[in-house]
């Protein structure tokens, strides 16, 4: 079973302001991090590969430093990664993305691809469903549960808004996950160290034979006219006093509006 | 480059310098320089006042005056089609209006409710109601959007930003060569350009970006739920009702069950009056307790940021914002929430909002009806004490 596990580099959100004065990104400071989702398709691919035997290789596209989480993923036990890496990949749209992923999935191989459901960065959660298009195979989205795995199906739950469902799915194929699936593992001593001295390749453009004009900012359909501060909303009262004096304000306040 | 500087032009003003809001351009030798950085987003071309900026990517118009029409998908799940169905006739109907075009929506899967879409504003209904469209089939769903987009040409393409939308639409934009948009809160017709303005939140929701599609159609786009108002109803309204060839499943993917009893339904967010909310300055799961209690005494029902999930004090279900549930419940109280866009998204349209946070900076206060600056442990405690004495003087 050759799995890949596409994984990606992401600014932690939970840090990133906006300068209200120049209306630009505050960058400064912001840590990178794996993109949390990844890390559950990372648990996924190990455990399906101590099951069942096979390969996890781990990929990402990104500049020089995403290497970083390639990695990490080392460390918790895959057995190879490739880092897609090019000036010309720089600037990619979903669309661009996921074609160039899936030139690099072409060229690996593979039974079964596994993506996070989304990126914490853009929140699209596009990139899997585009590459599966790109490659002609099906996809799942949501999975919270892999009953069954073979290396010809497998049956998965997938989580929908109402319910989840149960769903065969024959391979090879792509599936999304979502955080529900597992707990990823902590990095091992061992795979630590393999981590250190892992050489990872690089592979560009041409090494993915992509189309130029299908990669980066020039293969984007969609481009980032403006971007702004959130909007501020209505009337806003803050309330002074004693912690007593406040709940008091409040709860009269409530009251008032018919809200208790 | 697809931005360039033409260098006899440009004095050095600097004034592009000043407006790019991604910090891409310098100047070099007293001329604007374009780095790397840049995002393309054009916000130097209208700013120049030499017109020295020039956006070649305007140049590569494809044939858009062939694409006409607003779609929206009308997703449905056991007959009943969604309510965001409706929401996207609110808004599609407007964007045809203001285009002077036609809406159509597309109805994959048997529902009896078929002519509702048609008094909610659709101008025309596409659908089928062969039973292997009941149930998500992303290949399915997504082969036929791509057989009827390019028979009919629309130029929009709205679809909800729903687990069933987000996961098949991409697979169309992928195979069309278009852009898609993820998770729109707000939509518009770009006056001079005529291209659909999509916004959305970025960047887990701290920021607001305007996303457009300029050379590609249709302009596609996934719409949060619960963002966009429905339009008027008039149960009078005629319009076409048009039954599709349905198309043969590839066999890759079989529905083998439908399960509804998880844990994840029972947490009725969407439809609580009261929603007590905790975030990351809960400071562990045990400050969900007094939430839970304060919850219980207003009625509600017990939420989340991402941050406090994310950590795991508590189920992924109880998530608001915008990887979680949209809300709109009649009173929001959020504590210890700092209020990143990603969370203010899901819940900005309650009618009333309490925030109760101790950083004064926090941008919860900025859409708080009523804030508090103070320790949450001493001010739930002392709600819940009051509530229970039924004290409000």
């Amino acid at each position: 079973m050759k799995i890949i596990v596409f994984i990606k580099q992401v600014p932690d959100v939970t840090e990133v302001r906006i300068d209200p004065k120049t209306n630009t990104l505050i960058r400064e400071g912001v840590p990178s991090i794996m993109n949390p989702y990844d890390l559950h398709a990372l648990e996924a691919a190990l455990q399906i590969k101590e099951s069942t035997s096979g390969k996890v290789t781990a990929v990402t596209m990104g500049p020089p430093q995403a290497e970083e989480v390639l990695r990490e993923a080392i460390s918790m036990g895959v057995d190879e990664a490739v880092l897609l890496t090019d000036r010309k990949f720089a600037g990619a749209d979903t669309w661009a993305t996921s074609y160039t992923l899936s030139r690099a999935a072409k060229k690996l191989g593979f039974d079964l691809i596994i993506c996070g459901k989304q990126a914490i960065d853009g929140d699209t959660a596009q990139v899997g469903p585009e590459m599966a298009e790109f490659l002609d195979i099906p996809h799942i989205s949501y999975v919270r549960k892999i009953e069954k795995i073979s290396s010809s199906e497998m049956i998965v739950e997938r989580l929908m808004d109402d319910c989840y469902e149960k769903i065969w799915v024959s391979l090879p194929a792509l599936i999304t996950v979502v955080k529900e699936l597992n707990n990823p593992r902590p990095p091992s001593i061992r795979g630590k160290m393999a981590a250190k001295k892992a050489v990872i390749p690089r592979w560009n453009a041409d090494e993915i034979e992509a189309e130029e004009e299908k990669i980066g900012l020039k293969g984007s359909p969609t481009m980032v006219k403006n971007i702004f501060a959130p909007p501020p909303r209505g009337e806003r009262k803050i309330l002074e006093g004693t912690p007593e004096q406040q709940v008091n304000t409040l709860l009269k306040e409530l009251r008032r509006l018919g809200c208790l | 480059m697809l931005i360039r500087i033409d260098i006899e032009k440009c004095t050095g003003c600097g004034t592009c310098v000043s407006v790019c809001p991604f910090g891409a351009i310098i100047l070099k030798d007293d001329k604007a320089f374009i780095t790397e950085a840049c995002n393309l987003c054009g916000s130097c071309v209208e700013a120049c006042p030499e017109s020295a900026i020039i956006d070649e990517r305007g140049k590569e118009q494809t044939k858009q005056e062939d694409f006409k029409g607003v779609w929206i998908f009308a997703e449905q799940s056991q007959g009943k089609i969604a309510s965001v169905a409706y929401e996207l006739l609110g808004i599609g109907r407007k964007l045809a209006d203001e285009l002077k075009t036609e809406l159509s929506a597309v109805l994959l899967g048997k529902s009896d409710e078929i002519e509702e879409l048609i008094k909610w504003g659709a101008d025309k209904v596409y659908y089928t109601d062969t039973p292997e469209y009941n149930y998500l089939d992303d290949e399915l769903y997504s082969k036929t959007f791509i057989n009827l987009i390019k028979e009919h040409k629309p130029e929009i393409l709205l679809a909800g930003a729903t687990a069933i939308g987000r996961s098949f639409i991409p697979r169309v934009a992928a195979r069309l060569r278009v852009g898609l948009t993820a998770d729109c809160t707000g939509l518009e017709i770009d006056k001079e350009t005529g291209n659909l303005l999509q916004i959305r939140p970025a960047f887990g929701g701290n920021i607001m970006a305007t996303i457009v599609s300029p050379t590609s159609r249709p302009q596609i786009a996934t719409v949060r739920p619960r963002v966009m108002k429905r339009g008027e109803y008039n149960p009078e309204r005629a319009g076409r009702i048009i039954k599709i060839e349905p198309l043969k499943p590839t066999g890759r993917v079989k529905i083998l069950e439908r399960i509804e009893d998880t844990s994840f339904c029972k947490v009725n967010l969407q439809d609580a009056k009261v929603i007590v909310s905790g975030g990351r300055g809960l400071g562990g799961p045990e400050g969900f307790k007094i939430l839970r209690e304060l919850a219980n005494l207003l009625g509600g029902t017990v939420g989340a940021s991402r941050a406090a999930v994310d950590e795991g004090w508590i189920p992924y279900a109880h998530q608001v914002g915008q990887t979680g549930k949209t809300v709109c419940p009649k009173l929001y109280i959020a504590c210890g929430i700092s209020g990143a866009v990603q969370h203010l998204v899901g819940m900005q349209s309650s009618d009333i909002i309490v925030a109760i946070n101790k950083d004064p900076n926090a941008p919860i206060f900025n859409v708080a009806t009523y804030g508090i600056v103070g320790n949450l442990n001493e001010i739930v405690p002392l709600m819940i004490k009051k509530l229970k004495e039924g004290i409000t003087e």
